[in-house]
Parts: C-alpha cells; structure tokens; sequence
C-alpha cells in the first residue's frame, strides 16, 4: 500500500522542534522524503499500522497535524509531479 | 507465501553501509548514497570492499535478512549466518533421508529429470530462433540426447550413474551451446565450460550468473529451516552447500543460462563489460556487473507460472517456492519431490 504521510507540527516552541524532528525519523523508517514535510511511504497492512501508532505517539493533537492519505494503487497512476524529484522506487534494481 | 523483497546490491568499493534507526544508510567516500527503510530489502550482497556496520549486522541476523559477501568478481566468499533456527524435526527427516539410500537415489532421480527437462527446453526453444540449419539441427540433436537420457533415468540403479547420466547431458549441453547464440557471434564465442578461472566472455558470464543462483538457492533453503550443506544429488564436503547447488541443477538452464543468452543475444551485455586478465581470466567490470545486475533484478520481478502450483509466480520466487516443496517431500507430505518445469 502507497501512502502520503504530511504533517504540520508547531515548532514555537523546543518541544514543538523535538516532535517535528521525531515525526521526521519515525516517517524515514518508512519510507521517504519527498518534500520537507511529506513522506511516501510502501508498507503493508501491518506496517502501516506501526507507523500511524508511533506518529500519533509523537504529535501533540493540540498544536499539530497528521495527515496520511492512502493511495489506491500505484504510486504512478495517482501521481503527477513537476520540478525537482528525488523519490527512488526501492522495488527497482538496487545496484550501488 | 514469501513477498519478493529486494535485494541491494553494492559493489562501489570503499563504501560503507550502517544502520540508522530502521533504516540503512550507505555512504560512499562519506557522503550518504542512499537511505532504505529496512523493510524493503530481503537481502544484501555486497562485492569486494563494502563496509557493514556490526549493528546492521546483528539486525539483519534478528530478522533474517540475508547478507552475502561475493569477491569483486562475484565469487562467493561468506554468507551471514544467524542463528539457527527454522525447523530441527525437518533437519532431522533430511538427514533421515539422506541415510536411505533408496529415497536419495529417488530424489536425485527427480532433480537430475528436472534438470534434464529444463535443459532440453532451453535447447528446442533456441532451435526454433536457430540463425542457422546447422544451428538448429545441433541443437535438436542434443535435445533429442537429452530427451533420452530422461527416459533411461528410471532405469538407473545407484546414484553415481544418475550423476553419471547427468554429467554426459551436461557435456552435450554445452557443446551445443554456442549454437544458441545468435548475435555478436564474433565476440562471444562459447568453447566449452570453464571455469575458476572463466577463460571466456560467455563463461565469464555465466560463472556470476551460477554465483548468483547459488545464494539464492542457499537463501530460499535456508528460509524454509532446511541445511544447506545436506545435499542428495551432490556428494557431501564441508563448506560445500550441496543442497544449494541440488536445487540449482534444475533451475540453471531457464533462470541462468537462458537470461545469459538473451543478453547476448538482444546486445544488453557488450565485449567491453568484460575485462581479461593476464593469464587468460575473463572477468565482468564494473559497468558490466552493473548491467548483469540490473537486468538479474528485472527479470526476478517478472512472473512465471509454476507448472504445479498452476499461478503466476515472480522468477526471484521460484527457488523459494522449490525449497518448500522440497521440505514438504522431505517431511513426507509430499510422495514425491516435483522439480519445477520450465516451458
């Protein structure tokens, strides 16, 4: 399963940036940066369900915001991007 | 059923690769190439001088991730070995059979047929696409040989003339072979199987190839909790993964063989991926391992259907899918081991 993971966390404050910083490392076990806030993650059901329990460990739902959204199928048919792209597909060839 | 998960291959020399939270981290000459959640890979083989972190080590041994060491060339050096684990009363039945002499006479019966049958399909399937009459009337000749010898291997009574019967196929095999090479003729020009050291482009070739093969044999026995080393149609030596290269045997021709010759054939693989040495080795390069790779983990994603199991099944599965059916034939579940059947 493709998601999207994006989120907006409150950085006011030195907690604030520690949760931001936190949500980053949690997203990166997933999947990728594709934007400074929004991730792309492959996993399956299991692992889908991990990460949105750990995110939701780690955002204070008073200050900031979650979004995963789910795509329904693959990635390339639900996706349009412009500019600069960085994503790799991880199910292509490894060979480094 | 086992996800084909991929595996990452580093063969830049000098990198390193560590593990960061859940995720690997490889950096080469210090700067971070790549970062890879865990949980895409099923597996790493690294060539010559890669770096592993002790951590990421240890994590791979917990989940049972395989690593593999190859030489730069691609030959086998080390495998990680977690602890054991998988299933001692199916280690037990293997053993079991291998000290009846008649259920190992069987079941090397059924390798060798399967490796025989597989073979001869390679063979008729390049006599259609023959560029040539002679060409294609070599190659009916050793598939007809072939064809022979799988009905004479019901008849055969001790295990070294089942060897016997395969090495003589095995030799028809590759004097044939250079008939099945249809481009770059010139270049590619196959003489007879060498190897240690491969002494030509094609050998070359296929010695990486058959390396590959091998781990991932070893890998998929491995998964299912059989030993490796405990082999049937192979003569036991310590060091030696006999069962590995059991399973192989089947799967040689239409995973390896044939995807060597489709890449010389369709001209992925040119004369300067390869380098010779002084001496008369023939080797891949670095540009060339590349290639090999690349196309090697194409062709696992693409799909199959399992003669017995009568569904699609990915080709980097295939070796898993024989491992379990093996276990099930050793355990008695199965009367039979069946060989998969490539057409």
């Amino acid at each position: 399963m493709n998601v999207l993971v994006t989120y907006d966390v409150n950085t006011e404050t030195q907690a604030g940036r520690r949760r931001l910083h936190k949500v980053a490392k949690t997203c990166k076990n997933f999947g990728q940066r594709v934007q400074y806030s929004v991730f792309e993650c492959r996993v399956n059901a299991a692992q889908y369900e991990d990460l949105v329990a750990k995110l939701k460990r780690i955002i204070n739902p008073k200050s900031d915001s979650l979004r995963v959204y789910k795509l329904r199928g693959e990635r390339e048919e639900f996706l349009e991007t412009f500019g600069l792209d960085r994503h790799v597909d991880f199910d292509e060839p490894l060979v480094l | 059923m086992t996800e084909l998960l991929n595996t990452l291959y580093v063969q830049t020399q000098g990198s390193y690769l560590r593990l960061e939270h859940d995720t690997l981290k490889l950096d080469i000459e210090g700067k971070t190439a790549a970062q890879i959640p865990l949980h895409h890979l099923g597996g790493l083989v690294v060539f010559g001088n890669v770096l592993l972190s002790p951590f990421l080590l240890h994590r791979c041994a917990e989940d049972g991730r395989s690593v593999v060491w190859l030489s730069q060339n691609g030959r086998f050096k080390a495998r990680l070995s977690a602890p054991t684990s998988g299933n001692v009363l199916l280690r037990r039945a293997q053993h079991a059979t291998l000290d009846c002499p008649e259920r190992t006479l069987q079941l090397a019966r059924r390798m060798v047929a399967g490796k025989l049958q597989n073979a001869r399909t390679v063979l008729l399937r390049a006599a259609r696409e023959a560029s040539s009459p002679e060409s294609e009337g070599t190659l009916r000749g050793a598939a007809a040989l072939h064809a022979q010898a799988i009905l004479g291997l019901p008849r055969l009574r001790y295990l070294d003339e089942v060897r016997g019967a395969e090495g003589d196929a095995a030799g028809a095999y590759f004097a044939a072979f250079n008939a099945m090479i249809r481009t770059q003729k010139a270049d590619f020009t196959f003489t007879g199987r060498s190897r240690r050291p491969p002494r030509d482009r094609v050998n070359a070739l296929l010695s990486f190839l058959y390396g590959m093969l091998r781990n991932e044999c070893a890998s998929a026995l491995e998964g299912v909790g059989l030993d490796p080393q405990v082999g049937f149609l192979h003569a036991l030596r310590p060091g030696r993964p006999t069962l590995a290269l059991d399973l192989m045997e089947e799967l040689r021709a239409p995973l390896a063989d044939r995807f060597a010759l489709t890449l010389i054939n369709l001209g992925q693989i040119k004369p300067q991926d390869f380098t010779s040495r002084p001496g008369g080795a023939v080797e891949l390069n670095e540009t060339g391992r590349k290639t090999v790779i690349t196309a090697y983990q194409k062709r696992k994603q693409e799909t199959l259907t399992h003669p017995l199991l009568k569904k699609p099944v990915p080709v980097g599965l295939i070796p898993h899918v024989q491992a379990r059916l093996l276990a099930r034939h050793l355990r008695g579940d199965l009367l039979e081991y069946p060989p998969f059947f490539y057409r």
